[in-house]
């Protein structure tokens, strides 16, 4: 069973020639990514910058509470919820987490469908990636509707390191920005597959450039970028 | 692309247009979306259990290590990209552990200066009354 699934998995790469083809594609002429839609590597580059913003921000939470004398929250009790008279650890931040891998799915398959051109199902994969993006969102704004009825401020909270909130705010905030904006950004994808502009080549009203499925692709970098992103959070934030 | 008299030749349609967009058999996504949600349950586990110390850290970075490499290979389809791509998007960030290396040596010197001079008055030896 193993064997046979790493072969099938062995197919599917491309020949790899190792250096000499990264040699070759850098080296070469007008385009260093061969075959590859020039979307694709913008969106990349994209999220590396963005991997740098965050990537900045949870280093600096670690050196905040490495550096504090005063003890830090312990997020297992300070984002438990009561169901039904118990008090379980982390309650809701598993559920915004199993929503958004959720969503990480949906995207795959409606990228999946997009190149087979069905737009039917395109649609409601997309739009269904879409709910549960504004689902998450509207759990995070529980959360914080919560912390901040608790006293939480950027600057204090009850139980400990005053670090605490502004770490929390900052992060979960632009993290939870990116969803907005990646829940904006599938509703009009999910317009354009749904009018077929995407079959037709109609050009972007923004961009003008002639629609095509790869723009399906690349929006699904985007959303799997998030809920990356999401994974980093939740391990060192809310876990660690 | 040129031929034998230097002249520019355009390049055949399929590459033109670049690739023919990635198409895998659903069934891998499944399993990758699976794979994930056991994972998440896992890595949850771990708080759930009240894990402590060493084996906590340790299962925690190694589930979000398999989750992130999941996500990067499969659904954002890394794994079936050119290399020359693959290394000039994934190469760069592992920059941050410079800034990681750095920032804990700050942080563990801003520790040791206020202990020394805001510390707290647990630490220090009760005063003679």
């Amino acid at each position: 069973m193993a064997t046979h699934e790493a072969s099938a998995a062995t197919d599917m790469l491309p020949q790899a020639a190792g250096w000499n083809s990264i040699v070759t594609d850098l080296s070469s002429d007008q385009r260093a990514f061969k075959n590859v839609p020039w979307g694709k590597p913008m969106m990349w580059i994209f999220l590396v910058s963005d991997t740098f913003i965050f990537g900045s921000f949870l280093i600096s939470y670690m050196t905040v509470r490495m550096s504090t004398t005063v003890p830090w929250p312990n997020p297992s009790e300070v984002f438990s919820l009561t169901l039904f008279g118990n008090n379980v650890p982390l309650l809701l931040i598993a559920i915004m987490t199993f929503v958004l891998i959720s969503s990480s799915g949906t995207m795959a398959l409606a990228v999946n469908f997009g190149y087979r051109k069905d737009r039917g199902r395109t649609v409601a994969l997309l739009l269904a990636t879409a709910a549960l993006g504004a689902t998450f969102v509207g759990m995070q704004a529980f959360e914080w509707t919560k912390l901040i009825l608790e006293g939480v401020r950027p600057w204090s909270n009850p139980w400990g390191a005053a670090q605490f909130g502004s770490s929390f705010f900052m992060i979960t905030g632009f993290h939870g920005t990116h969803v907005t904006i990646g829940v904006i950004f599938l509703i009009i994808v999910a317009m354009k597959v749904l009018r077929g502009d995407l079959d037709t080549q109609r050009p972007g009203f923004l961009t003008g450039r002639k629609g095509n499925y790869e723009i399906v692709e690349i929006m699904g970098l985007y959303w799997h970028f998030v809920d990356l992103v999401w994974v980093f959070i939740f391990a060192f934030f809310y876990l660690w | 692309m040129t031929n034998a008299d230097g002249q520019y030749l355009a390049p055949p349609p399929e590459e033109q247009h670049g690739s023919q967009g990635q198409q895998h058999p659903l069934g891998l996504y499944f399993k990758i979306w699976g794979l994930l949600f056991v994972l998440s349950a896992a890595s949850y586990l771990v708080d759930y259990f009240h894990f402590q110390g060493l084996l906590r850290w340790s299962l925690i970075v190694v589930f979000m290590l398999l989750k992130a490499g999941l996500i990067v290979a499969v659904f954002m389809h890394m794994l079936w990209e050119r290399l020359a791509l693959l290394y000039a998007i994934v190469v760069p960030p592992l920059l941050l552990l410079v800034l990681l290396g750095i920032g804990a040596l700050e942080a563990d010197y801003t520790f040791l200066t206020r202990n020394t001079f805001f510390g707290t008055v647990s630490a220090a030896p009760a005063p003679l009354r």
